[in-house]
């Protein structure tokens, strides 16, 4: 086999899909971030927790209910999705009329929250989540495993489904005009309130379905989405949140240049996404698909 | 904001009132150690410190940074190193740390500003995660095992610290300086320009303020007076670790300054040793700290967004039947964070 600057081409690949995968999480996630910021100038601190708490959903269905991968998938985002619109009548919705850092301040409490009673319960070594497609395929120069391209191939779907409902559809021009002037949409007899506590809870499933995605892939554990939101965050200031394409491009994106950092630079792995984040600071301070204000 | 926005011209008087509180408060604080094992009030003050120089930033200019753990930990790694390794004096040990924040919060500073509101708490918590990754690898901070054992050396080759009486005499004089250096800028014309930038950017932007530049000032002085207090936490407790540059600590001192209020002269004092305290007396019950923290954030947005000071101000000013714009300066000023 060829070698590429000294690299072998299984590892090369092999991170390159990892990076991907990576990317698909961050794409779901900072998609999920932007569809709630966009309508409720809400950043969502407890997003990582409802990514945590769709890996646990799947574990605990396949657990205790017997119900498998295929079914959680569908289940898990619906239940934590609808998790999601309860915090959001009983918390979030009170927050509205104050400045918006309250929000970020509120979710990060429920963050803490859930994410202690998690902890609480089931420890922090993690669970293990039996790959629901084993075995995979040699394509010649990598094996991919069946699932990882799954993986792929399902976030990417999900992501341009949401984009094609966002920008394409009916629903989504109301969820656009909302998102410029809720006031004008709601004299046009559109009920905004209750656009906006499904769009959290659409929001919060986005996350809740990437958990249940991650749960074969690294083992389901309460600290999961801790450290994965601040890359998120760090996702998001690159992207800017005003683009649909522009969060998945941007997500998939670092995915890979992350992937690739860990082949040639392995030190700076963890932090490359921050290093992004800087430099795209210093040049273009809106973000990369950011409109200047 | 929650209630009628307040005007910040103080009353006459009123600024000799909160000084008058804090003397009061340092003759308390003198006599504390007789009834309140020191190890704990010091650990009290450098928290206090922290979050009051967080609250120099949110309170007085509007801008909430997730981040002020990189400021507090990494100087306590400066602080440790040049004092176990280099055989440095404390002070000088403390100064170092307090320099080194100094010049990270101008380049974090001159990052963060570029952007508002919420995405400016995104770049501050991503900037201080990058400083995590970076102690976690780099050499000199030791890895997962941090500094230890970082040697109280005589202060000044004179003053024999090893007591932890003596030391908290001298972590109390740093508390002092601190909590008066902010005190002072908050009261002066500079202070008067950063609230204008709080309550109306765009308005002292037009008044001809050079809006960045007092944004970047008073983002480094919070960051070195948060350096100041790492530092000093790293000499009372001879330990600088990972733990002070999580993201977790970040919120801590957002929780902190929340509860004792922000905005308030006293609030981030009060908070800390509310928080401290709390976590003190739990520390037994494990995973229910984090939770009882996490109820506490959602209780104070919910309930008392003006915080423990911040509420019995404004207690107190409706007692004296004044308008509710009338408290004492000190604190009844809301905090109107930046969009």
């Amino acid at each position: 086999m060829f070698e590429l600057i000294g690299v072998p081409p299984q590892a090369l690949f092999g991170q390159l899909l990892l990076g991907l995968i990576n990317g698909a999480f961050y794409a779901l996630l900072s998609l999920g971030l932007a569809v709630i910021f966009g309508l409720m100038n809400v950043i969502n601190f407890t997003h990582g927790a409802q990514y945590m708490m769709g890996a646990f959903c799947a574990w605990m269905l396949l657990t205790f209910a017997g119900i498998p991968y295929w079914g959680a998938l569908v289940l898990a985002p619906i239940i934590i999705g609808a998790f999601g619109i309860v915090i959001e009548r009983l918390f979030i919705s009170r927050l509205y009329h104050l400045d918006h850092l309250y929000g970020l301040l509120l979710t990060f409490g429920l963050a803490l929250i859930i994410e202690g009673l998690f902890r609480r319960q089931f420890g922090s070594s993690g669970l293990p989540y039996a790959n629901p497609i084993p075995g995979g395929t040699n394509l010649g120069f990598m094996f991919l495993p069946w699932y990882r391209a799954w993986v792929i191939v399902f976030s990417l779907t999900v992501c341009l489904a949401t984009w094609f409902m966002i920008e394409r559809t009916q629903l989504g021009s109301y969820l656009r005009a909302a998102t410029e002037r809720p006031d004008l949409v709601q004299a046009f007899g559109i009920n905004v309130p209750r656009m906006v506590t499904l769009t959290y809870g659409f929001g919060v499933g986005l996350a809740a379905l990437a958990g249940v995605l991650a749960a074969p892939i690294y083992s389901v554990n309460p600290i999961m989405g801790a450290n994965l939101i601040v890359v998120v965050f760090a996702v998001v200031v690159i992207g800017g949140m005003g683009s649909i394409l522009g969060s998945i491009l941007t997500g998939f994106g670092l995915g890979v240049i992350e992937g690739l950092t860990k082949v040639f630079y392995p030190e700076a792995s963890n932090t490359v996404i921050f290093i992004i984040m800087t430099v795209v600071l210093m040049l273009r301070p809106q973000g990369l698909f950011g409109t200047p204000k | 904001m929650p209630s009628a926005p307040v005007p910040s011209a103080p009353m006459p008087g009123s600024r000799n009132r909160s000084l008058q509180a804090f003397a009061a408060l340092l003759l308390l604080l003198l006599a504390a150690p007789l009834a309140i094992y020191p190890v704990f009030l010091m650990n009290v003050l450098c928290f206090a410190l922290f979050a009051c120089a967080f609250n120099l930033l949110v309170g007085y200019v509007g801008l909430l940074s997730f981040g002020h753990a990189m400021f507090f930990g990494f100087a306590a790694y400066v602080c440790g190193h040049v004092v176990k390794q280099w055989g440095w004096e404390p002070f000088a040990g403390i100064l170092a740390g307090t320099a080194v924040a100094a010049a990270l919060g101008f380049v974090a500073g001159a990052l963060a500003i570029r952007r508002q509101g919420i995405y400016f708490a995104m770049v501050t918590l991503a900037l201080s995660q990058m400083v995590f990754f970076f102690c976690l690898q780099a050499k000199f901070t030791g890895g997962e095992d941090g500094i230890q054992a970082i040697p109280r050396r005589p202060l000044l080759g004179l003053i024999d610290i090893r007591d932890d009486f003596v030391l908290y005499y001298v972590v109390l004089l740093i508390f002092s300086a601190g909590f008066l250096t902010i005190y002072r800028t908050i009261h002066s014309p500079f202070g008067q320009v950063l609230k204008a930038i709080r309550e109306n950017e765009a308005r002292a932007t037009s008044l001809g303020y050079a809006v960045d530049r007092f944004k970047l000032i008073a983002f480094v002085l919070s960051a070195a007076l948060a350096g100041l207090a790492g530092a000093t936490k790293a000499i009372v407790f001879q330990l600088a670790s990972l733990t002070d540059v999580t993201w977790q600590m970040s919120g801590e001192v957002v929780l902190m300054t929340l509860v004792g209020g922000m905005g308030t002269v006293f609030g981030p004092i009060v908070g800390a040793a509310f928080i401290v305290a709390m976590q003190n007396y739990l520390s037994g019950f494990g995973e229910w700290v984090l939770v009882i923290q996490g109820a506490i954030f959602v209780a104070t947005v919910l309930l008392f967004r003006r915080g423990i000071v911040g509420e019995l101000l404004a207690l107190a000013s409706r007692a004296r039947g004044d308008a509710p714009s009338q408290g004492a300066d000190i604190a009844a000023e809301e905090v109107k964070p930046a969009e």
